[in-house]
């Protein structure tokens, strides 16, 4: 077993999870309750990557990231290391095609809390803030807790972008993915074998968990249609 | 408290050309429950949203117990957060997560934890939810949860209570039991009460005033005896749905006998003097159904005199202990709606094509200006 490509793979999954999490709830929930301009062109490029192929994404990404371009060269200024072909550019890039996967359900989540309650909240003298941290927050949750899992899932899985801007280092971006498809190559079927099945148990527990998830998030919507 | 401090203790001055236009001008007293009424779009939730805060009227002024919630022409508009309000939404708006100490102890406000739950029981004694407390809002049935959100309204204890059509979503039974419940409960506060309703019958049995929203403007407010039986116009007459909503033409002032005499088709009417219609001026008239008295056909009486006018019934339908009957006036072509007591009509044998003659009683004529 490569546990060096599995362990990578979580790695990135968790980093990718923790830059997701926060910044997600906070686009979602401009997106589920903000009316201002440019909001369906915002949405528009947030779910791009559910169309895109990875290739695409993967090339775009890659020039974006090198160092002849601003990203690239910036971030080369700022810590003395490249951006392509390393773990943060592989974080960077998971988390940029992770958006749809986390911020459509998380979005969803949100603006299913109808909005007689939020303004309950405020008749009972909660601020924005308490508002969000004691009604929306916890109504939100299962919505949530499904886009990290499919975020997570996700993120185990991915193979295109993954390839296109990290190449495959050992240790710092062979993924488990990239290591699956190393093995084919070299005929090593039972390895190979081994990696897809880990990787078919995570997705099918990824899916269970947001099956048992979703009915107490319908119920909430239930709920408040009633 | 001077009485204008008592008769203002809240005022309310919304204007807003759209989307809903708004040209409200009203004030309520402490005690005073006021009942706003109107079709959908007249813009009556918008009105209370106003006064909550949650909605932002293009010129809004709103003083409440002293304080200045609204005054579009000094820039100030206190949040919803910051004004003593307790608003019952038409689906309540309970927080489905929160039992139903959660829902109330969240609006006691930053309270030691021990008076928080004092306060919870407190009010879920003044709501008669005793026993409940730990049970979430989907485990409520839909007057528990009315209640559930009446007790969180009053646990910030509010300037005013804002009710957006609380009753709207029970049952018949439910309703008049938290009809009868609130009226008692009204007793027992000391601030304003603003109803949203569309139901007539509510806004008569727990009005103290009530005001006739139509286009976002306020076309009557008075006592619920005064708006339902003396309308302003003929516009109020059909939004608290009066039937017997008819023109007519100005005879003559008779001062002696207090009449003003009525012309209606090619009859003339005898009605309390109402000097203040000119001689020859059309106006809207209406006389309520039970002002209408029917004539017995077997034992004719003094009372037929007054203003009697004769048809045939064209329809007659039996709605348990009454019986609504709609004629057809033959002079006048006009249709004359009443009811009878169904054991009336039997008797008479009130069936449609019969021929009937019924008295419209002077005193009930009640005059309107023609729109």
């Amino acid at each position: 077993m490569d546990w060096q490509a599995l362990t990578l793979s979580y790695k990135l999954a968790f980093c990718t999870l923790l830059v997701l999490l926060p910044t997600g709830i906070l686009i979602s929930r401009a997106l589920a309750y903000g009316q201002f301009h440019g909001r369906s062109f915002a949405l528009a490029c947030i779910a791009l990557p559910l169309v895109l192929p990875p290739t695409v994404l993967g090339f775009y990404l890659l020039s974006a990231f090198s160092e002849q371009a601003f990203i690239g060269h910036w971030f080369h200024q700022f810590t003395g290391g490249p951006l392509a072909f390393s773990f943060t550019g592989l974080v960077c890039a998971s988390v940029i095609f992770n958006l749809p996967f986390a911020i459509l359900p998380m979005q969803r989540a949100f603006a299913s809390i109808a909005t007689d309650i939020r303004e309950a909240a405020w008749c009972c003298g909660l601020s924005h803030w308490h508002t969000f941290l004691r009604i929306e927050l916890p109504l939100a949750w299962p919505g949530i807790v499904a886009a990290l899992i499919l975020v997570f899932a996700h993120t185990l899985g991915e193979f295109g972008v993954v390839l296109m801007i990290g190449g495959n280092i050992p240790g710092e971006t062979r993924t488990a993915a990239i290591a699956i498809y190393d093995y084919m190559q070299v005929l090593n079927d039972t390895a190979a074998g081994r990696l897809s099945a880990l990787l078919l148990a995570c997705a099918f527990i990824s899916i269970i968990f947001i099956n048992l998830l979703n009915p107490r998030f319908m119920n909430h919507d239930h709920q408040r249609n009633n | 408290m001077t009485t204008s401090a008592t008769t203002d203790y809240l005022s309310i001055d919304v204007r807003q050309p759209g989307p809903i236009p708004l040209n409200v001008q009203l004030s309520c007293a402490r005690n005073e429950l006021l009942v706003l009424v109107g079709p959908s779009g007249s813009g009556k939730t918008t009105l209370l949203r106003s006064i909550a805060g949650l909605h932002q009227a293009r010129h809004a002024y709103v003083r409440c117990a002293g304080a200045v919630w609204s005054d579009g022409q000094n820039n100030i508009h206190c949040p919803t957060q910051h004004r003593r309000i307790g608003f019952v939404f038409q689906h309540y708006a309970l927080f489905p997560h929160l039992s139903v100490r959660g829902n109330i102890a969240l609006a006691c406000g930053d309270v030691p934890e021990q008076q928080r739950q004092q306060q919870v029981q407190d009010m879920l004694r003044l709501v008669n939810l005793e026993g409940l407390e730990e049970r979430i809002p989907s485990q409520l049935s839909g007057g528990q949860q009315q209640r559930v959100a009446l007790a969180r309204a009053l646990a910030r204890n509010p300037a005013v209570l804002l009710l957006d059509e609380p009753f709207s979503a029970v049952d018949q039974v439910t309703r008049r039991k938290l009809r009868r419940e609130l009226a008692l409960l009204r007793q027992k506060l000391n601030i304003p009460i603003i109803l949203v309703t569309h139901d007539l019958d509510e806004a008569h049995m727990l009005a103290d005033r009530m005001c006739i929203l139509h286009d976002g403007t306020l076309l009557q407010t008075g006592t619920p005896d005064t708006v339902l039986v003396k309308p302003a116009n003929a516009l109020v007459a059909r939004l608290v749905d009066l039937g017997n909503l008819f023109a007519g033409e100005i005879v003559r002032h008779d001062a002696e006998k207090k009449f003003t005499y009525l012309r209606w088709g090619n009859m003339e009417l005898e009605c309390a003097l109402q000097k203040e219609f000119a001689v020859g001026a059309t106006v809207d008239w209406v006389i309520p159904p039970e002002n209408i008295i029917l004539h017995r056909r077997d034992r004719p009486s003094k009372g037929e005199h007054e203003n009697p006018v004769s048809g045939v019934i064209e329809q007659s339908i039996a709605l348990g202990e009454n019986t609504s009957i709609v004629m057809h006036a033959d002079r006048q072509r006009g249709i004359l709606s009443f009811t009878v007591p169904t054991h009336v009509a039997r008797r008479n044998n009130l069936a449609r094509g019969e021929a009937i003659t019924v008295s419209l009683l002077a005193t009930a004529i009640h005059l309107m200006p023609k729109r």
